[in-house]
């Protein structure tokens, strides 16, 4: 079991040869970089969840449309919620052929876990593809119809509410959090493995609510369908997504959360490399796969890249950690 | 029933045009080879191939797809048997009596039983699936963490007789199964747990594939290493022999076991079709069944050919019972439905009971060529029987390294990590050393492969009931389950408690390893 | 088919010390008291997380692997009994665990895997960063076709070079799974740009 201190001991030693090899090969790679070898595309979550999705899509939008000259190959680091992805990258400092997917777990991760080390401010910011979006749900027999009628229900069910969301401390654990301050409820937060588990259950009335994002939890409504279990009550977005349904905005909270969807380049990744990743995924942005699979999706955000993605993470880290304080999960 | 009997011919009119049988084929045969690989799995080939889908139309693509998933499940008894590494979860229990067919000289019998269960696995539940999809889809749905805890006590209870007589070693056995899987995180708390030495690499927890191929891979070769030299270097790894007859012999032989066929096949079907659970507990719950309902159970793990029957026809039936929630209600029953789903969303298929009158074409060409692909899966795999065996028929001391380069890359394809391959180094000589000394290994592998669905189906029920143990029983469907899992599992604890108080020290009867 | 190095390690059918040899009983007092250790170190860890049930939520986060590693130490602490009353097949074998010369080609085969591993991506000795599966395996193959099988040069060599070549293409190119390459890496930048220029 010493390989692991021994990569990271060889590889600050070993990266120095490395680069000057690759110099020797390609000296004109220097200035305008080109990748060698297949690139990376890390997922901090596990293979067939929403995130592995994303990216396998965003794969074959580049394998379609013949965006990069190398294949992207994507490899699932999920353990930990997303521990094991930001150790690895961070185990890759320097490196131009490894770029990741993130998630909000990439601000909440290292905040609950210090001890990982793990500074995000050192990631090479790529591209925020998208937000994902969220919103409050529940079965469609539960006959509730607006957050009125959920905030009655629940108080009435007192600690049996029971809330599905995806693992403890996650984006659903926070807006769960949320909604018990806000409205002065004592939901229970149960966590399960991922999204579409959520959404089953709450389809299956094995829960009460979710606060799932639309793509996961949409397969159970369609209105005059026999599929049609979940219904929207609100959603946490500034304007709204579905017709009829309104924001908690509208509702007279001005709360507003969204999942970040960006592509992160290892630490200290050269700044060619960096330029040509930017290049990659903006055209990756504006392939109409993209904006299709955004609007089917219920994505929002513009993209984003560079110091105004840095300050992106700056901003939404300091968010994160007011959140997990008043959670009690960090001091 | 003539409707949708019009439809399904329909969809053959689907699944028979050109490309889409030739990329039945294909995809058969690279599934077929992706699933003999030990370590890789239907995951793989899937989540490998999809981007290559948009080269293709949308329904020719979820065929590929469905082929390849069905080829890797034919596959993975061909590393069961032959090598007694089972490359993926669904294929363990048919290591146990294919890999000591194999030793006996009849790895081509038990590599027919495995094909023709498969195929008559996968016949069967492509039948159920035809008729009976969205009623079913429909209890599938209302399944909650109970139930699903409920099933694994009934797949562990299923099990009871499978560790040695040494009841010690064999409690022994199943807990450090669960233990290593509880490591990485607990979802309920979210929080690290069990990361031994702080080592990242423990993050993402240990795979059933690390502890597998490191007992079964590379604990079987040191085994066969000693066996070997005890021999003067004589022995092979198998002795292998073909010819028609004994194919055809072997075929007429498994016309008997046809009542194995048919509760593999219901079982199969019914477990895979529950979100949670898929393939793998079908596959071993068939197993223990079949080892319980027979007359001779002390022969199985000795190389009973229902031993293989009842895993082959279970795991195929799970696997297109697993797709029956992933179309009917867009819930994916295993990770490799998960990125088939995927797929369907990005090439514009919206995923529900709609689809079945949306999209007739590509529901029905789907169910269609499930038929097409069990019928070639099936040919495919006879085929290749007569090569299989050649390869056994290699010098030990050039097999040995090739199946262990098999073991190293197969041990670090599924996380990407060295990690995995030093930690199945450990499992291997441990495990080899433990079976020397009569420690059951099989235990440890079925709980390694079930634990990390039991626990979190425990807490999250115990959460949801607010501590109330009593919710098991209370519900529709998790109460008789749970009620038949204890009576199973206290039945045979009967006569090894008789025998302890008597206490006799008898010889071991069945390594199941 | 001979084991060529046998005859020559002074240690063949004598694993352990000096000229005793280990008795089956013995191993099974030494694994039994290695295991015991394992689960109480398993249950240690394990009570980083709260190990007792909690009021309304069921077991704590620790208690599944604490509890089960507790049922761990017992069942090897019933083993340990039945070792010293002498109960059971393998508490009373006296046999030698390894019958004479099984020691050495089991240990051989089982030093050239982990050899094998150590040199993929190094154990952290010396900044040594390894030779990759591609440089590690052919040394593999080698070892054990020509020192433990005695085969043909021929045979040796064009096993040690076909098997790493196949692995790549079905690996690398065929599956996109990109194995550890160490210190080799650069050599195969070439080999990269010729498939993707294709």
């Amino acid at each position: 079991m010493l390989q692991r201190s021994g990569r990271m001991l060889g590889f600050a030693l070993g990266m120095t040869g490395a680069a000057a090899l690759v110099a020797g090969v390609s000296s004109a790679a220097m200035a305008e970089f080109q990748p060698q070898k297949p690139i990376e595309f890390v997922v901090m979550a596990g293979k067939g969840g929403g995130a592995d999705k994303a990216v396998r899509f965003l794969q074959s939008i580049m394998a379609k449309e013949n965006l990069a000259s190398v294949p992207v190959i994507p490899v699932n680091k999920g353990g930990g919620s997303g521990a094991e992805a930001l150790v690895y990258m961070k185990g890759k400092t320097g490196d131009d052929h490894t770029i990741m997917f993130t998630l909000n777990s990439f601000y909440t991760t290292p905040l609950r876990q210090p001890e990982l080390g793990v500074d995000i401010t050192t990631f090479t910011p790529v591209m925020r593809m998208a937000e994902d979006t969220f919103c409050l749900w529940v079965n469609v027999e539960s006959g509730i119809d607006n957050i009125d009628g959920f905030v009655k229900a629940a108080k009435a069910k007192g600690k049996d509410w029971i809330m599905a969301g995806t693992g403890k401390a996650s984006e659903d654990n926070l807006l769960t959090d949320y909604l018990n301050t806000a409205y002065g409820l004592e939901m229970k937060y149960v966590p399960y493995k991922g999204g579409g588990a959520v959404a089953k259950e709450l389809a299956g009335k094995n829960a009460d609510s979710t606060v799932n994002n639309p793509s996961e939890q949409e397969p159970f409504f369609k209105v005059g369908d026999a599929s049609n279990k979940t219904k929207p009550i609100a959603c946490f977005t500034p304007e709204p997504i579905y017709e009829g349904v309104p924001t908690f905005k509208d509702q007279g909270k001005d709360f507003v959360y969204f999942m970040q969807r960006s592509v992160v380049g290892a630490p200290g990744m050269s700044a060619e490399a960096a330029a040509y990743y930017q290049d990659l995924f903006t055209r990756v942005f504006n392939a109409k796969d993209w904006q299709a699979y955004r609007v089917k999706q219920k994505l929002q955000g513009d993209p984003l890249s560079g110091d105004a993605l840095m300050a992106y993470w700056k901003k939404e880290n300091e968010v994160h950690r007011g959140m997990l304080k008043e959670m009690g999960e960090i001091k | 029933m003539m409707e949708i009997i019009s439809l399904l011919g329909h969809g053959f009119v689907v699944a028979l045009q050109p490309l889409n049988l030739v990329l039945i084929i294909v995809g058969c045969a690279f599934g077929l080879f992706i699933g003999a690989m030990p370590g890789l799995g239907s995951v793989n080939g899937v989540a490998i191939l999809l981007p290559l889908t948009f080269l293709v139309p949308p329904d020719g693509a979820i065929i590929f797809l469905c082929a390849i998933y069905y080829g890797a499940m034919y596959g993975g008894a061909i590393s069961s048997i032959m090598l007694g590494i089972p490359g993926a979860s669904t294929a363990v229990a048919t290591t146990f009596d294919g890999r000591p067919l194999a030793k006996q000289g009849l790895a081509d019998k038990a590599l027919t039983a495995a094909a023709v269960a498969s195929f008559v696995g996968g016949s069967i539940s492509v039948v159920l699936f035809t008729f009976f999809a969205p009623p079913l889809a429909h209890i599938a749905l209302t399944f909650g963490s109970q139930e699903t805890f409920a099933l694994m006590l009934l797949a562990f209870a299923t099990f009871v007789g499978l560790g040695g007589d040494d009841i010690a070693k064999t409690i022994f056995s199943i807990c450090i199964g669960l233990v290593l899987a509880a490591v990485g995180l607990d979802i309920i708390t979210g929080r690290p747990r069990l990361i031994f030495g702080d080592i990242s690499g423990f993050m993402h927890g240990i795979n059933f594939l690390v502890l597998a191929i490191g007992i079964y891979g590379i604990g079987e070769m040191l085994w066969t290493v000693e066996e070997n030299a005890k021999a003067g270097g004589k022995s092979m790894l198998s002795e292998a022999v073909i010819t028609v007859d004994r194919i055809k012999n072997n075929v007429i032989e498994l016309m008997g076991t046809w009542k194995t066929m048919l509760m593999g096949s219901l079982l199969g079907y019914f477990v895979g079709i529950l979100p949670a659970a898929g393939a793998t507990p079908g596959s071993l719950m068939a197993y223990g069944f079949a080892k319980q309902m027979s007359k001779h159970p002390e022969t199985f793990g000795k190389g009973n050919i229902e031993g293989v029957v009842a895993p082959e026809t279970a795991n195929n039936a799970a696997s297109t019972g697993s797709m029956l929630p992933m179309m009917t209600l867009g819930i994916p029953g295993s990770p490799t439905t998960a990125i088939l789903l995927g797929g369907m969303v990005i090439w514009g298929l919206e995923p529900g009971p709609r689809l079945f009158t949306s999209n007739p074409d590509f529901v029905w060409g789907l169910i269609a060529s499930l038929y097409v692909a069990n019928l070639f899966a099936l040919i495919l795999n006879i085929l290749f029987i007569p090569a299989f065996i050649w390869v056994l028929k290699m010098p030990f001391t050039i097999l040995a390294p090739i199946i262990l380069t098999l073991c190293l890359v197969g041990g670090y394809a599924p996380t990407q990590d060295m990690h995995d391959v030093w930690l199945m180094l450990i499992f291997g000589l441990v495990g080899y050393l433990m079976r020397k000394l009569d420690y059951p290994v099989a235990p440890a592998v079925l709980a390694i492969v079930l634990g990390p669905l039991t626990e979190p189906a425990l807490r999250q029920s115990l959460l949801i009931s607010g501590g109330d143990p009593m919710t098991f029983f209370y519900r529709p469907y998790s109460g008789p389950i749970m009620v038949i899992a204890l009576i199973l599992l206290l039945l045979p604890a009967l006569p090894p408690l008789y025998r302890m108080v008597t206490g006799s020290g008898k010889k071991k009867a069945s390594d199941s390893a | 088919m001979g084991w060529r190095l046998a005859g020559s390690l002074a240690i063949s059918g004598r694993p352990f010390i000096g000229q005793k040899t280990m008795t089956v009983r013995t191993a099974e007092l030494l694994m039994g008291l290695v295991m015991a250790v394992l689960s109480a170190y398993f249950m240690w860890k394990s009570a980083e997380l709260p190990i007792f049930w909690v009021k309304g939520v069921g077991p704590g986060g620790g208690a599944w692997p604490f509890w089960l590693s507790a049922a761990m130490l017992a069942s090897t602490i019933w083993i340990l009994f039945k070792w010293v009353r002498r109960v059971g097949p393998v508490a009373t074998n006296e046999d030698p665990l390894f019958e004479p010369g099984m020691f050495t080609p089991v240990a051989m085969v089982a030093l050239a895997l982990t050899g094998c591993i150590a040199l993929v991506e190094g154990i952290g000795i010396g900044g040594f960063k390894g030779i990759g599966f591609y440089g590690a395996l052919p040394l593999f193959i080698f070892f054990y076709l020509k020192v433990i099988g005695s085969h043909t040069w021929v045979s040796t060599i064009t096993t040690a070079i076909v098997v790493p070549v196949l692995t790549f293409v079905f690996f690398e190119v065929l599956l996109q799974i990109s194995l550890p390459k160490g210190m080799t890496e650069p050599l195969f930048l070439p080999i990269f740009a010729f498939i993707y220029s294709l």
